[in-house]
């Protein structure tokens, strides 16, 4: 009986997720003695050669750590450098950041829904082998990231690392003829992406809620992508910049990411399932439809239907790409102007895998003293460690393999981004 | 003839964004095409699927920072028939070879809490420096065509078709003008191997270097140049010359040079 109830789930290099980590359960007698997520992708000290280099340099140089969600970096560190020098970005410029964003949501959301997620609901190892049964699924799914990333490509420069973003808006300015086709496969991909969500709602689903706290950013009238305050379903709600007063990293012996929570509370829970629970009023009412439509309420708690939130994201984050689009004002020139001055400045965007919060301080030259960064995957670790917890339990019954399975399914809920948080993941599951 | 199998393709990772394997999956209208000619035998990032090898071509991202990455590489070598270092971490160290011109320790404390946790290598290096690589595809990140280019090449026993010449023909193709000329904005270009089709200056900016030194650069001019035309500071050269392909010898050196000198 106790080969049965006790044993260890152990995954040396998690597959479909981005970057280098594994995972490590061990049971005993039926009870979950430790989980962890580990995060062995080797550190690259980014915070640490920041200092001494142009503030003008840290869009370009912060996109390098993570090539599936550059633009997130790249938003985050031109707003902070942005509050310091106390220029807003409005207008045109500013809807400009909001359409580039929606390029990197698309892409990254059906990279990883129909890529990297999909397949374990459906039983196959990548979603290549998914295409041999399923070829139209798939396609669809390429055709529907390739809009993203052709936005991403056209504002942008180029889909991986863009080279457009610079403090106070943008290089250049595409022409608005430019835009045509993109926007033919926007609508395409309209009406392919509200079936996909209908799609994603069949999905079989494992009974898993857990009292999660979910922190996203809030703003007045839009659903979030470079500004807001901080909130969360527990009465949180704070400026960004008071990012560090309230959160807290702590450097664990396991891992090269460091530990996010909440001051006196414990682990938060960032990403898709946090911005839906939190803005779900301020979606469209379409896109309220498509959601409702697929089965969810206005909030969700089960992190495996985070394929559907993901959709109902994509989703609107074509609506919103065509919104913008439609009315297409070029502004008068590609980038405000500012004066370079001291100070310190925080950063706090929603990257696809949630909030992205950069702090800098400037000399009086714009040289970079200091940086910090915390990325999206640092602060949902302790969450997926104590979901590993809560979802091996009840199901140490199960084969070796199968439950391994279904672990990387549940670390994957998280769209863990392991580049991103070394500054992450290998599963072990050790039945003692 | 009768059982030829498709060839085995690998992807492998070091210390990187993840971003040059990702334009694997990138290549939205090529991928199922690609995957009718090699069959997947170890791509991580897209798959739990995992072939033994050996592999007839593996790809590897990012750079060698830490011991058990030595160890590593050099079993990826023994295993692979070919092996294509993609991307300027594995072609050059990468951004992270920044700690090259420091001292890690501090890095390390810098930005963790407990750096004896931290397990890393003084210097980041390319791949060519621990094992024999078959050729490197430039690139911060790679351009996927030409990643398309290099799988097809191997695939087919030839040569890869990768132009080593410098950003300028490419602007001089794209008939974009001279930004340094036209503007006065500072340019890598000149230095610059080709890839990107001359993104930057399309753009209104200057090129800032992603593919590395093209082949015989002229660099040392083109700093002097950027001295008294432009009035670039030591400062700005030296930056610039130190991002993603810091650790490429000529860019290094062309910095040191720069280092200690003063306006």
């Amino acid at each position: 009986m106790n080969t049965l109830t006790t044993k260890t789930v152990r995954v040396e290099a998690l597959a479909r997720v981005e970057g280098e980590g594994a995972f490590y359960v061990k049971v005993r007698e039926g009870k979950v003695e430790d989980a962890q997520l580990r995060i062995y992708e080797p550190p690259r000290f980014f915070e640490a050669f920041l200092r001494g280099r142009s503030y003008a340099e840290a869009p370009d140089i912060t996109a390098r750590i993570c090539g599936i969600c550059p633009v997130a970096y790249q938003m985050s560190a031109v707003h902070a450098m942005e509050a310091i020098f106390g220029v807003r970005v409005e207008g045109p410029l500013r809807e400009l950041r909001r359409l580039l964003y929606c390029g990197e949501w698309i892409e990254s959301h059906a990279l990883h829904m129909f890529m990297l997620h999909a397949p374990d609901f459906l039983g196959y190892a990548d979603a290549i082998q998914m295409a041999a049964d399923h070829p139209d699924l798939v396609l669809q799914a390429l055709r529907i990231k390739k809009v993203g990333n052709d936005i991403v490509a056209l504002l942008g420069g180029r889909e991986i690392h863009p080279i457009n973003v610079r403090v106070g808006g943008f290089y250049h300015i595409p022409k608005r003829r430019e835009w045509s086709r993109i926007v033919e496969e926007l609508k395409w991909a309209r009406d392919a992406m509200a079936e996909l969500v209908k799609w994603t709602g069949l999905l079989p689903f494992p009974e898993f809620e857990q009292p999660y706290e979910f922190v996203a950013l809030r703003h007045p009238e839009e659903y979030p992508f470079n500004e807001g305050r901080l909130v969360s379903n527990r009465g949180l709600d704070i400026p960004i910049s008071a990012f560090e007063e309230f959160m807290v990293e702590e450097h664990l012996p396991h891992s090269t990411s460091l530990h996010a929570h909440i001051k006196d509370r414990g682990a938060y829970f960032v990403g898709p399932l946090a911005r839906y629970n939190l803005n779900f009023d301020r979606l469209s009412p379409p896109v309220q439809e498509a959601a409702r439509a697929a089965g969810l309420g206005p909030t969700c708690n089960n992190p495996f239907q985070s394929i559907i939130v993901r959709g109902v994201e994509t989703l609107y984050a074509i609506d919103e790409a065509l919104r913008i689009l439609e009315d297409y004002p070029e502004p008068d020139a590609p980038y405000v102007q500012y004066e370079v001055r001291g100070g310190v400045g925080h950063g706090c965007t929603e990257a696809p895998r949630g909030i992205l919060y950069h702090r800098y301080v400037l000399d009086d030259n714009g040289v970079i003293v200091s940086a910090r960064i915390t990325p999206p995957t640092a602060q949902n670790q302790a969450t997926i460690e104590a979901d590993l917890r809560a979802f091996v339990e009840p199901r140490v019954h199960l084969p070796l393999n199968e439950l391994t399975w279904q672990c990387e399914q549940a670390i994957r809920n998280y769209d863990p981004c392991i580049s991103c948080s070394t500054h992450f993941l290998r599963l072990n599951i050790e039945r003692v | 003839m009768a059982t030829q199998r498709k060839p085995r393709l690998a992807v492998w990772k070091f210390a990187s964004c993840d971003g040059c394997q990702l334009s694997l999956l990138d290549c939205e209208e090529e991928l199922l095409a690609v995957v009718e000619q090699v069959e997947i035998a170890y791509f991580l990032e897209a798959s739990r699927a995992v072939v033994e090898g050996p592999y007839d071509l593996s790809l590897v991202e990012g750079s060698i920072t830490t011991p058990a990455d030595i160890e590593r590489i050099r079993e990826i070598r023994e295993a692979s028939r070919f092996l294509v270092a993609i991307g300027a971490c594995a072609t050059a160290g990468g951004i992270q070879a920044l700690r090259n011109f420091g001292d890690v320790r501090e890095f390390a404390a810098a930005v963790y809490a407990h750096p004896e946790y931290i397990e890393t290598l003084k210097r980041s290096a390319p791949i060519a420096e621990h094992v024999f690589v078959d050729f490197e595809l430039r690139g911060c990140p790679i351009n996927k065509h030409q990643l398309l280019e290099v799988i097809a090449a191997y695939l087919h026993g030839r040569k890869p078709n990768i132009p080593t010449y410098s950003v300028c023909i490419e602007c001089k193709l794209r008939g974009t003008p001279c930004v340094m000329v036209a503007a006065g904005v500072a340019c890598l270009g000149p230095v610059t191997q080709a890839g990107c089709h001359a993104l930057c200056p399309a753009y209104g900016r200057g090129c800032f270097g992603c593919y590395g030194p093209m082949e015989t650069p002229n660099t040392a001019s083109l700093m002097t140049w950027w001295r008294e035309q432009l009035g670039a500071s030591p400062q700005t050269i030296v930056r610039a010359l130190r991002t993603y392909n810091a650790g490429n010898e000529v860019f290094r050196k062309e910095s040191e040079a720069y280092e200690h000198a003063h306006d």
